[in-house]
């Protein structure tokens, strides 16, 4: 088991410094330089003494050369230093620090509303005996999935802020905010879990080990959850791992939306103005968050299948 | 016994709905079955012999509708009860004996669990008697160590015990009747026997009537007081089965019997097929392999060892024209043995000779020559032909792989090939799923043939086939190598069918070879007990003790 986690820790590590390094890369081909757009000649063309503009340059270090800057933040970010935002001057640690509570909490809310959600339409969709019934119910996750996010926020806002005025239809205000945006995230997250858990369910329930449950006299019911839902869910447990980085980018236009704080709006600003270091620390946050739910995920198949071990070296025989 | 039957099915209708309509499976078949007795229900694939099982337990498949007929249990009428009156019935009057135990355990569950199920599910126990139960079952079921077995999950079982779990779900609600539809025909022969055994003195014991579903013709005729033969979804015969094994009334009947290749052997009938006589002494072999072995690693779990033997320090030979047969049960390593000699995969150890030149290490230029030369007929004949290709691909693959021909000539051979294997020339255009599966194996053949090979590795190549479509595959190979010198290393778990085709006999245990002979040898002056204990497996031997068994030599 030490081995397996000092293994997947070695991975991660790689996987973050090829995140940031690309970042990085990106950034730097993107036209336009950051010092030009703080001191505002991007915005409203007003003439810059150049001069200045160079001291600027020379104090962020933009003058030297693209790997000896590369190196210098890489080094920096290794010890935990972001460095601070252009725009702000305030620490990126700081600000994202700030931020990501507020995030957290709506990518969460939303990740459970999305399992729950996701399972229940699975299983209602691969239940009914009436085939019609189910390939309408079928039908329901490509819908779900298809629906751009931002239509799905506006509806709501619409409908229960505007019409009824259940929720707050923008703003950060505790769990009552929270509802219309978590459901927002949660409807194409959800939907692709039921999608996935659906074509999974409706496989396993063909498996003989399903037979011999209802020829024990097991109701469809308790062969539907007892036997198959348990089986089934591994293929929709490793999507749950992939949706993350889903939602992570939901948040980004579901914080527009709802004119909430968060990740993803400082993310929007933070690219709109070029400002890099906000926009790596975002990158890496992002990396991480990716690495950890895929490890909780590993961590999670052995539980839901005894015959998946996970602390060993699956080498197949040649 | 009382008059009236446990089971009597008369004239039951079951069709299947598919794309193009309506397939019928079962038409006015009529079975009845006492109580305490063991009734054999024998057919061929697709005959309806499954689709009578599962209409008895109410589990046609969704598609599978009951047009017309009965079925009454103990004076029950089952057809057209409702899903939740079938219910109380499965598990406690009837009980179901799957046919494959590797998939019919619910992977997830622990094994004691999904016999307790049953109890729980028809209030028979509490949670806690349940548990305790379920172990009594387990050990009633010949599992040993059943408290330990109890609490494993199926993965951890082997093959036979997993069925020996399946049997104990089956008895567990006490059923007067138990279907077991084909239970053994994936495990090994030594296995199957004591399975039979063990499940035909426990339904003794209980008093419980078994219909035994299968198609082999000599378990039937070892296990059952009555045989009912089946044939395209009707009883064409049915008897007391000493009866019906001397004196078949119809012909399908007299046809099944003739091809089942264990009651052949056992009758000392076996048809032979055509057979070239051993090459000359001086000749030199065209496979020989010495000292071969294979490792595998096994996953690093505590401080178990890192690697097992597949194959330990084999050495063999085949000659020109010569079928050499490598027999023995699951794991035994005769499939890897197979796919070294084909270098398929690496070998630890060994050296192996192929037409005079060392190929134990070969590569590139040489290792085509020796894929050109040596080819491989797969088991199953389902998954070994790309369901994309037109039967025409199939055949040409070969000659394209190794750019052998114009396109013109390519299709003059893949016609040539097809009349070889005995198939219309219309089948070129036609796709695997459109053939039987005997016509798919004698696709995989031709293809086989296409390059004119000196040697074909068959792997298991009749055991997903009927016993009559076994047959004529088996003759048709033995045809092919008296036609064109080809050899077969022919790999099997069924003595009865390499007793037809093979010159020599290797019979494999645990990575090694135990004894090697020819095949009248081996059937005959058999040395290693364990070739023996092989021999005295192979189904019939109640009805028709070996022919060996009689008259030792």
């Amino acid at each position: 088991m030490r081995r397996y986690l000092l293994r997947r820790l070695g991975q991660a590590v790689a996987v973050l410094w090829a995140a940031y390094t690309a970042t990085f890369l990106i950034l730097d081909a993107l036209p336009g330089d950051p010092v030009s757009a703080m001191a505002g000649a991007g915005l409203d063309q007003a003439p810059v003494d150049p001069t200045q503009l160079a001291a600027l340059k020379k104090e962020y270090g933009f003058d030297k050369p693209l790997i000896l800057q590369y190196v210098e933040y890489l080094g920096r970010a290794v010890r935990g230093d972001f460095g601070n935002s252009v725009a702000t001057g305030r620490p990126v640690t700081a600000t994202i620090a700030e931020a990501l509570p507020q995030t957290l909490a709506l990518t969460a809310a939303a990740a459970v509303l999305a399992v729950l959600f996701g399972t229940g339409l699975a299983v209602l969709a691969t239940y009914p005996r009436h085939r019609f019934l189910r390939q309408l119910l079928m039908s329901l996750p490509g819908l779900g999935v298809s629906l751009p996010t931002f239509w799905i926020g506006l509806m709501l806002v619409q409908l229960l802020s505007f019409r009824v005025h259940l929720f707050p239809a923008f703003g950060n205000d505790g769990l009552r905010g929270l509802v219309l945006p978590a459901v927002t995230l949660a409807v194409p997250t959800g939907a692709q879990l039921a999608q996935v858990l659906a074509k999974s369910l409706s496989t396993t329930l063909d498996e003989p080990y399903i037979q011999t449950a209802r020829a024990k006299g097991a109701g469809p019911l308790r062969v539907h959850i007892g036997h198959a839902l348990r089986n089934a869910g591994l293929p929709a447990l490793t999507m749950l791992g992939l949706v993350v980085g889903n939602l992570l980018a939901g948040s980004v236009v579901v914080e527009s939306v709802f004119s909430r704080n968060g990740i993803g709006r400082a993310t929007v600003g933070a690219v709109t103005v070029q400002d890099i270091p906000v926009v790596q620390g975002v990158v890496v946050l992002g990396a991480t968050a990716f690495i950890l739910a895929n490890l909780v995920v590993d961590l999670i198949y052995p539980l839901l299948d005894p015959r998946i071990v996970v602390a060993t070296d699956r080498r197949t025989p040649a | 016994m009382s008059d009236q039957p446990l089971l009597a099915i008369e004239g039951l209708r079951v069709s299947y709905h598919i794309r193009s309509g309506l397939v019928p499976a079962l038409d006015g078949a009529d079975l009845t079955v006492h109580r305490g007795e063991v009734v054999a229900l024998v057919g061929e694939s697709g005959s309806g012999k499954s689709t009578v099982a599962h209409a008895i337990v109410g589990l046609l498949p969704a598609n599978g509708q009951v047009e017309g007929g009965t079925i009454r249990l103990a004076g029950q009428q089952l057809t057209g009860l409702s899903e939740r009156r079938l219910r109380g019935i499965r598990g406690v009057k009837v009980g179901l004996v799957p046919q494959d135990p590797t998939v019919s355990l619910n992977p997830v569950k622990r094994v004691g669990e999904q016999v307790a199920e049953v109890l729980r599910l028809h209030g028979l126990a509490d949670r806690r008697k349940a548990a305790l139960d379920a172990v009594d079952l387990l050990d009633a079921a010949g599992l040993p160590q059943p408290a330990t077995r109890a609490r494993q999950y199926p993965h951890e079982l082997s093959g036979g015990m997993r069925q020996r779990a399946l049997i104990a779900i089956a008895i567990a609600g006490r059923p007067k009747l138990i279907v077991a539809d084909e239970p053994t025909s994936s495990l090994d022969v030594t296995v199957q026997r004591v399975i039979l055994d063990h499940l035909e003195s426990l339904t003794r014991q209980l008093g419980t009537a078994l219909l035994l579903v299968t198609h082999d013709l000599a378990v039937a005729a070892d296990r059952a007081g009555r045989i009912a033969v089946m044939s395209r979804g009707r009883i064409v015969e049915a008897g007391p089965a000493a009866e019906l094994l001397s004196h078949p009334s119809t012909a399908y009947t007299r046809r099944l019997l003739a091809s089942a290749p264990s009651l052949a052997l056992r009758r000392g009938t076996a048809t032979a097929a055509p057979r070239r006589e051993p090459a000359s002494a001086g000749e030199r072999p065209l496979v020989s392999v010495s000292g071969l072995v294979k490792e595998f690693p096994l996953p690093r779990v505590g401080a178990g060892p890192h690697s097992v033997r597949a194959v330990d320090s084999v050495d063999l030979s085949i000659d020109r024209g010569q079928t050499l047969a490598l027999v023995g049960e699951s794991g035994s390593g005769k499939s890897t043995t197979g796919r070294l000699i084909l270098r398929l995969t690496t070998p630890t150890a060994g050296t192996i000779v192929f037409n005079g030149a060392e190929v134990t290490h070969a590569k590139g230029a040489a290792l085509r020559t020796l894929r050109r030369r040596a080819q491989m007929i797969y088991q199953n004949p389902y998954a070994s032909l790309d369901p994309r290709f037109s039967v025409a691909e199939i055949i040409t693959e070969p000659l394209r792989a190794f750019r052998d021909g114009d396109r013109a000539s390519r299709r003059h051979r893949a016609r040539e090939l097809l009349d070889r294997v005995a198939l219309p020339a219309s089948t070129l255009h036609r796709r695997p799923a459109e053939l039987s599966g005997g016509q798919r194996q004698r696709v995989a053949i031709a293809r086989t043939l296409a390059l004119s090979p000196d040697l074909v590795v068959c792997d298991e190549p009749v055991s997903a086939l009927d016993v009559s479509v076994q047959a004529q595959v088996l003759e048709l190979l033995a045809q092919l190598q008296a036609d064109s010198d080809v050899a077969y290393l022919f790999i099997s778990h069924d003595l009865a069918v390499v007793q037809q085709i093979a010159h020599r006999v290797a019979v494999m245990r645990a990575g090694r070879v135990v004894e090697v002979g020819t095949t009248a040898d081996i059937f005959q002056r058999a040395t290693h007990p364990y070739t023996r204990d092989l021999l005295a497996a192979i189904p019939g031997g109640r009805a028709l003790p070996l022919a060996v068994e009689r008259n030792p030599a």
